[in-house]
């Protein structure tokens, strides 16, 4: 096997370290009489033995193998890429942030909660909605709180409503989230113009419904025209407008879920707010709400206390929310997200956040149109002004070409530019969903499109060339299917691992898997 | 333009002109008037990059951090030492800045890491699958309750007063909405969980009971006997646990246990007052196909070449949509990099001597505190003492720039005077003798300890 492919436990040999322990500085009592034996470990787990510069060489080579978005253009649909800001890593690694213990007494810890009521304050005010809890950890876990608050704010009323409107554009998350709260998932469908269908809406938008759960734009980059209409339907029926906020980075200082009718918003802090994306997180997902449903948000929340006898006003964690839903999570959220976020909130003001909408949708809208010339083999899906995405159908280039949108995709990663999302939204045939964020300049934009032409045009010649692709990224296409039916999830050191080149004749002639 | 933004004029009348429209507000003439803006929303004005540095600077040192008192405090979340090279591997722009690995050929590093991260989560649990990480301890211990429903359709989870009080309550946030009904056991007079009463609380209905090791108290629990408590009407047993002392106990997956969670922090991550951290969730094989969150698996690429992707996608939501195991989608990875990072650092013969460091210092604390221990059993890590007159201790150990611990009053009424102690391999004899000082001092001479200040915080 390769130098450049064994794990961090095949590099270990027995006697090796890099942590040299502190001196035992009180009696060393054996463990025996500390511990009855049968709560001893009997084997050390097999951790690796490994020296330190061992360690940083191994984690370097295995990082130089992930594209980045400090590396190169990152228009990932519905993830908003946009650049991490380097000063945010600087004051989050402040040691009055970073080395804070979450439950130090407010009193000591003012900054921190001041940070955080200005982080509720500034995102209430985006949103159009007041009340903020940052608790929740990522987009998905502020979905469930809001599910969580729908559901208190309709017993609390005496009401038992069973059932959430998703229209068929949303993100996975949002069905997913209504199973795990406990309410049936009701599909809305979407009209010609790539809105919300008004007619099955009005249809399904009946007196057991808790929630519609909305994303705008949505999820094919289009701002719902009919968002008045989509919104009193709803609150007619007696149930809470949900604002996936996934998309928010098209809207900020445009328009704001709280005004448009909408109870109940989470943010993406690793979207909108810069938080970078670490390869799968972290992330933070905040939410913000209406008087309505305030008295159900989780606990604790942040709050400003006046003084005493005319004493500065301090901040605490108010724990005396006698309607909360509780807890979603160990103790204030991922502070260190907040940082970041307030970070870059301060740093853009308002005329900043809504200049990065404003460029977000421009640049959509600009790619879009450098893209419009294959339009013959990757047409927009629904063709109007997008808001900061759009979506482009690769039917034509499966039809004409032979190739398929995976492999377009795939041959883009040998012009180092990641592809977008592919195969979502699942209402488009073939789909790729384009978001340049606004950090992106035009010279990015253009040089995209010109690879994705360079694309088109190689597969007129050569389909061949796209269906292997890619060529030079450090492994090629990667047997998945295979991975799925026999998982090998972890290394042992008695077994073969896939990458054996020799197990796989050897699992064909006794018929075994590797686990 | 703002700074992060870089639109020139000439940029954007070429830019219009392509698109052809007339100006930026012709691309938002969906919205309808009726809900536009009509006023800037209200927020400060954009600062500089240095006097937006300057803010934060000045927020933080409000703070009273874990460099500048010798703290006692943990509680879910401890003062271990992060050796330096995490932080430089973690800062890496390959690893700080990519999306989730959906496009497996260039995202091989981070693939790789979770992989490892998930051996090292098996080996450390004692249980054969892991997923490369959920948010953090609590919110993982909700997700086994989760589970524990779609595997069993049993309405009703037991969980012991040993659990964290975060995760106890994490669990029942989620299970109103999931539709179970959450069921507390005691502890024992000796802090630990009472198998008795936890066995007397599982029936038929239970789908799944909730341990911890160490529990909250710093109890080291008798796993054998509480799993078999647990299990007499087949649900499924889940145990919380702290990473850092599974060095010296034996892994709840020897217990037969059939999920394990916790909270990562102690594994190379920073306090950052509560997160980003990461969970952890490893359970028995036969759950490999129902975990939730990310799952790297080992494959081939066309050429035979050995490679990582994100495996058993149909369990997750962007396949699976209302039918997920959980709606999980961004998780934790970098946090999770730098467990993996931090175990391979400490190593097989490191994890077992920090391990043992704490679990000595730990019990030489207990005896040197002198106070009435509520947990005089075996402890490791972190343990619970009465002490007469908390106030009064707290007034002086702060002043001596210590932070005695955690009080318990809040989250167990049943302990008012109860005080938690942490230990790391951070808190040194000498910092223990001086918080022995104090509270020796205190009980020679409370009274002029003086007014005390507020008590019964979180």
């Amino acid at each position: 096997m390769s130098e450049d492919v064994l794990t961090i436990f095949e590099r270990s040999r027995a006697g090796r370290r890099a942590f040299v322990p502190p001196p035992t500085d009180v009696p060393e009592v054996p463990v025996e009489e500390l511990l009855p034996a049968s709560a001893i470990r009997r084997r050390p787990a097999e951790l690796p033995e490994v020296s330190e510069p061992e360690i940083v060489r191994h984690y370097t080579t295995l990082s130089a193998k992930n594209f980045h978005l400090d590396e190169g253009f990152y228009p990932l649909g519905s993830c908003t890429m946009k650049h991490n800001p380097k000063l945010h890593e600087r004051v989050a690694a402040l040691p009055g942030h970073a080395r804070l213990h979450p439950l130090q007494d407010p009193e000591h810890a003012q900054g921190a909660l001041e940070l955080m009521w200005r982080l509720q304050d500034a995102l209430g005010e985006i949103a159009g909605l007041p009340h903020v809890s940052l608790q929740p950890s990522a987009g998905s876990q502020g979905e469930l709180t809001g599910l969580l608050l729908t559901r208190a704010y309709h017993e609390d009323r005496g009401e038992e409503r069973r059932k959430v409107l998703t229209p068929d554009t949303a993100h996975g998350t949002n069905p997913a989230t209504v199973t795990m709260a406990g309410y049936e998932v009701v599909k809305v469908g979407t009209s010609a113009d790539g809105g919300v269908d008004l007619d099955d809406l009005r249809e399904k938008a009946t007196d057991d419904v808790a929630c519609l759960m909305l994303t705008n734009p949505n999820t094919l980059g289009l701002f719902d025209r009919n968002i008045e209409e989509i919104t009193r339907t709803v609150s007619d029926a007696g149930a809470t407008l949900y604002y996936d906020g996934a998309n928010l980075n098209a809207v900020m200082g445009v328009v704001r879920p709280g005004d448009t009718g909408f109870d109940i918003v989470h943010f993406n802090l690793h979207k909108t707010f810069t938080q970078p994306h670490g390869g799968g997180g972290p992330g933070a997902g905040p939410i913000a709400c209406s008087a309505r449903i305030a008295p159900f948000l989780p606990v604790p929340q942040v709050v400003r206390r006046r003084g005493e006898n005319g004493s500065e006003p301090y901040f605490d964690l108010d724990f005396d929310r006698p309607k909360s839903i509780g807890r979603l999570r160990g103790f204030q959220g991922n502070f260190g997200v907040f940082v970041r976020s307030y970070a870059y909130i301060r740093s853009l003001g308002a005329d900043g956040l809504k200049d990065v909408s404003q460029v977000a949708v421009l640049n959509a809208n600009y790619l879009k149109a450098r893209l419009a010339e294959l339009s013959e083999y990757l047409p927009v899906a629904f063709d109007r002004t997008c808001m900061h995405e759009f979506v482009l159908s690769g039917r034509g280039a499966r039809e004409k070409l032979g190739v398929r949108t995976l492999d377009i995709a795939k041959r883009m990663l040998d012009h180092t530019v990641h592809p977008p999302t592919v195969y979502f939204p699942l209402l488009v045939d073939e789909a790729l969903m384009i978001e340049p964020t606004e950090t992106e300049t035009k010279e990015r934009l253009d040089h995209f499109a010109a690879v994705v032409k360079e694309i088109v045009e190689e597969a007129k010649e050569d389909p061949e060339v796209l269906k292997s692709a890619p060529h030079t990224t450090p492994v090629r296409r990667l047997d998945e299917a295979g991975a799925a039916k026999r998982p090998v999830v972890r290394w042992r050191p008695d077994a073969e691992n896939p990458g054996d080149p020799g197990r796989a004749e050897r699992d064909a002639a006794s018929g075994t898997g590797a686990m | 333009m703002s700074r992060y933004t870089g639109v020139t004029d000439q940029d954007l009348r070429e830019m219009l002109d392509a698109i052809g429209v007339g100006s930026l507000d012709d691309l938002f003439a969906d919205v309808p008037e009726g809900v536009r803006l009509d006023h800037p929303i209200d927020l400060p004005d954009g600062q500089s990059e240095q006097e937006v540095h300057d803010h934060l600077a000045s927020l933080a040192a409000r703070n009273l951090h874990c460099d500048e008192e010798v703290s006692f405090l943990g509680a879910g979340m401890y003062d271990h030492y992060v050796p330096a090279l995490i932080d430089t591997l973690l800062q890496r722009s390959e690893f700080l800045t990519p999306y989730t690995p959906y496009q497996p050929e260039i995202s091989q590093g981070g693939l790789q890491v979770m992989f490892e991260f998930q051996t090292a989560i098996s080996e450390l649990t004692g249980l054969p699958v892991s997923n490369a990480s959920v948010y953090e301890g609590p919110s993982a211990l909700a997700a086994a309750g989760y589970l524990a429903k779609l595997e069993t359709g049993r309405s009703r989870l037991v969980v012991s007063r040993g659990v964290h009080p975060h995760s106890r309550a994490a669990l029942r946030t989620h299970a109103a909405g999931y539709g179970m009904e959450v069921v507390e056991t005691p502890l024992n007079p000796e802090g630990a969980t009472d198998s008795e009463a936890l066995e007397e609380a599982v029936d038929e209905d239970t789908a799944a009971v909730f341990v911890q090791q160490p529990n909250f108290l710093g109890t080291v629990e008798e796993l054998g006997e509480v799993v078999e408590a647990g299990k007499t009407t087949g649900a499924m047993l889940v145990c919380a646990a702290d990473p850092l002392p599974l060095g010296v106990l034996r892994p709840p997956g020897e217990f037969g246990v059939d999920v394990c969670v916790g909270e990562g922090q102690t594994l190379g991550n920073r306090l950052d007052y509560g997160g980003p951290s990461f969970g952890f969730f490893a359970a028995d094989q036969r759950f490999i196909r129902k975990l939730p969150g990310r799952i790297a698996g080992e494959t081939r690429d066309v050429d035979g070449r050995r490679g990582f992707v994100l495996t058993l996608q149909t369990r997750e939501q962007h396949i699976r949509r209302e039918k997920a195991t959980h709606n999980i989608c961004t998780a934790q990875a970098l946090n999770a990099l730098a467990g993996v990072v931090y175990l391979s650092w400490l190593g097989k013969r490191g994890l077992v001597e920090l391990a043992e460091l704490m679990l000595r210092r730990t019990h030489y604390a207990r005896e040197a505190l002198g106070l009435k221990p509520i947990n005089p059993g075996p402890v490791v890590r972190e343990f619970a003492v009465r002490a007469p007159d908390l106030d009064a201790l707290f007034e002086r150990a702060r002043a001596e720039g210590i932070n005695p611990g955690f009080r318990l009053a809040r989250e167990y009424p049943e302990y008012q005077e109860g005080l938690l102690v942490a230990i790391t391999e951070r808190r040194t004899r000498e910092q223990i003798d001086r918080l022995a000082a104090v509270v020796a001092s205190v009980r020679r001479e409370p009274a002029a300890a003086g007014a005390a200040p507020e008590g019964g915080r979180e």
